[in-house]
């Protein structure tokens, strides 16, 4: 048990000194990027597995932007699959049928992009009602709101109805999810630690207090909900292209809980445990697939069990520190060090 | 004239199955604050009790529901012993998280046992009586006048006995009422139990009126239950009822008079436009919020 902490510690000790390096983020990115096309182009890893990791990247993308409005801004949100259903359906209509098609590789981050934007207008639709309601009934106007979205998709025959949609090529390879998981933990992460994520945090802690001390409530409400339906509608439109079929059903309330159990497995308020939630589930269930129909029986009792004993999940409330900002760190070190030499001023 | 009867009696049908389970969530929620999203699942459970007791042991109507009641009761008790109590101090939230949980492993710990959907027996016979061009069966006449009579029962526990006494107190003030005697943790289990009996009661007639039973069909059916507990007021007992009455019968009606596939579109649009109007649900009252 020792050894095993000492190891650990050691590791931990390196990781440390190498995210601490001044360009650690660019090399992380260049060859995070390398690595992913020369996996997509030679095919040295297993098809499987790629699949399994462009699993694993959207996952990460629809978690972190749920983190923000469910763990920074304390609301309880349960609609997200709905943003990701505008999205996955606008992205694949433009792919389809409006882009030409010789050139989609081209126009496939136009795509997504669009897919993003119309998710983040049907948001700032949601975040209005957010003015007035909180906490259950917010909940369930997001709610609602998801299972709008999936009604009036599967009541459009143009779009496929109930049947779904398909005829999407295979665009969504490693390098793109990589891409576009990297940009949302960016944005997200810098968002959070930004003057807005300031206001962001005080409307979890006290809404009127933070009102009272001058935060424009509405405003941040309304950024922090297109941004996430935004990043959510990205997301779908990867999903749409990876699985190269969608049906409204995809996208109902069983999409949304698991969303919900990735954010709260991982820990509220945190990027990284939103990153650590979103692989544990996502490959845990890919490891558990022999065990066939029982796998969803071991799953829910895992969590459970998680809950019982570590309610904040993984890390709530806690952030990675490559995550955290060099000016917080410094000042968590300060005030230690204060505590410390009160601690010993006073017997 | 004799169609809009004839869906209001629909109406009354679904409205008192939705009524029964949104009371389930309402209680739980009046005296944890907390959201029960297992409670769909129990009623799930509730029509597979009701599934085995009638299919295998060839009971009657009478028994087929006490015994589904008292069984699905057991364990929403055993559920709260194991799952909930150990979080009655944690974040509102992981405790949430934990009832979605425990709702997907009853989910799937049925659908593990028994893949394939079920046909519940006929446990009564149905006969129609005509009323000049309305046709009334006796199951839907059972159907409201039983849960009308559990939901007097319930009234009367909740308004008349020591018990009921105790339940309102908890919901009122949770730091004091244990300090005066009241043996809290009784409180909640019976609680617990009388809310998802009724939960099992609901299964066993949504079973009766709609024979084929998967282990899926307590999702739509207890988020539906849900927003009623929330349109009525959430903690709210004769709120739920309401709610429940008010969303059967836009459902039916709906169903009704326009293409059924419009059912949810326009039942969630008027559920968003009356939560904008009274964000705190019809009977609730809106909390005062301190700084």
């Amino acid at each position: 048990m020792a050894k095993i902490k000492s190891i650990y510690e050691n590791v931990m000790s390196r990781w440390q000194a190498l995210t601490d390096f001044k360009f650690f983020w660019p090399l992380f990115m260049i060859t995070g990027i390398a690595f992913c096309m020369a996996a997509s182009t030679y095919e040295f890893i297993d098809l499987y597995v790629q699949l399994i990791l462009i699993y694993v990247g959207i996952n990460i993308i629809l978690t972190v932007s749920l983190n923000l409005i469910n763990g920074y801004m304390g609301e309880f949100s349960v609609g997200h699959a709905g943003f990701m259903a505008v999205g996955a359906y606008v992205a694949s209509l433009l792919t389809v049928h409006v882009f030409p098609p010789g050139a989609q590789n081209l126009f496939f981050p136009l795509a997504i992009l669009a897919g993003g934007l119309a998710a983040a207008l049907i948001g700032f639709l949601v975040a209005i009602p957010s003015f007035k309601t909180r906490g259950d009934y917010l909940a369930i106007v997001t709610l609602a709101f998801c299972m709008i979205v999936k009604s009036v998709l599967e009541n459009i025959d143009a779009i496929g109805g109930p049947r779904g949609l398909l005829g999407m090529e295979k665009l969504t390879t490693l390098p793109w999810v990589f891409f576009w998981t990297a940009l949302s933990v960016w944005v997200i992460r810098n968002l959070v630690y930004s003057n807005f994520g300031r206001g962001v945090l005080s409307i979890r802690e006290d809404e009127i207090a933070s009102d009272l001390m001058s935060v424009n409530t509405r405003q941040v409400k309304i950024i922090a909900f297109v941004v996430s339906s935004f990043f959510a509608g990205i997301a779908g439109g990867l999903f749409a292209h990876a699985l190269q079929f969608i049906n409204p059903r995809m996208f109902d309330i069983i999409k949304s809980t698991d969303i919900l159990i990735m954010v709260y497995l991982g820990g509220i308020a945190s990027i990284a445990g939103s990153i650590i939630g979103a692989v544990i589930y996502t490959i845990l269930l890919e490891i558990l697939r022999p065990l066939g129909v029982w796998r969803m029986v071991f799953m829910p009792l895992m969590l459970v069990l998680l809950m019982i004993y570590r309610p904040r999940g993984i890390m709530g409330l806690k952030e990675a520190r490559m995550f955290t900002p060099l000016r917080d760190l410094v000042t968590e070190k300060l005030w230690r060090q204060k505590k410390k030499e009160a601690g010993d001023a006073s017997p | 004239m004799a169609y809009i009867f004839q869906q209001i009696l629909n109406a009354l049908q679904l409205g008192s199955i939705y009524a029964l389970i949104a009371l389930g969530y309402t209680m739980v929620y009046g005296i944890l604050t907390m959201i029960n999203f297992a409670h769909g699942d129990l009623f799930m459970v509730g029509a597979f009790f009701c599934f085995l007791l009638a299919a295998y042991l060839h009971l009657s109507f009478v028994p087929t529901l006490l015994l589904s009641m008292i069984g699905v009761a057991f364990l929403g008790v055993i559920i709260e012993r194991l799952a909930y109590k150990p979080l009655r101090r944690a974040p509102r939230v992981s405790a949430i998280i934990t009832a979605l949980g425990v709702g997907l492993f009853l989910e799937n710990f049925t659908l593990a046992l028994s893949p394939y959907p079920k046909h519940i027996p006929q446990l009564l016979e149905n006969v129609t009586w005509t009323v000049g061009s309305i046709s009334i069966s006796s199951l839907q006449v059972l159907i409201i006048v039983l849960s009308l009579i559990l939901m007097l029962i319930l009234d009367f526990i909740v308004q008349r006995t020591k018990a009921g006494m105790a339940m309102r107190a908890i919901s009122w003030d949770k730091t004091i009422v244990p300090l005066m005697g009241v043996p809290v943790n009784k409180i909640i289990s019976l609680t617990f139990a009388i809310g998802t009996g009724l939960g099992g009661a609901a299964g066993v007639m949504y079973g009766l009126a709609y024979p084929v039973i998967d282990p899926y069909m307590g999702i739509m059916v207890g988020w539906k239950a849900f927003i009623c507990a929330v349109v009525g007021g959430i903690g709210n007992i004769r709120g739920a009822m309401i709610g429940g009455f008010i969303l059967g019968t836009v459902e039916i009606m709906v169903g009704a008079f326009f293409p059924s596939t419009y059912r949810d579109f326009v039942a969630f649009t008027l559920l968003l436009i009356l939560l904008i109007v009274r964000p705190y649900g019809i009977l609730g009252k809106p909390q005062p919020q301190k700084v």
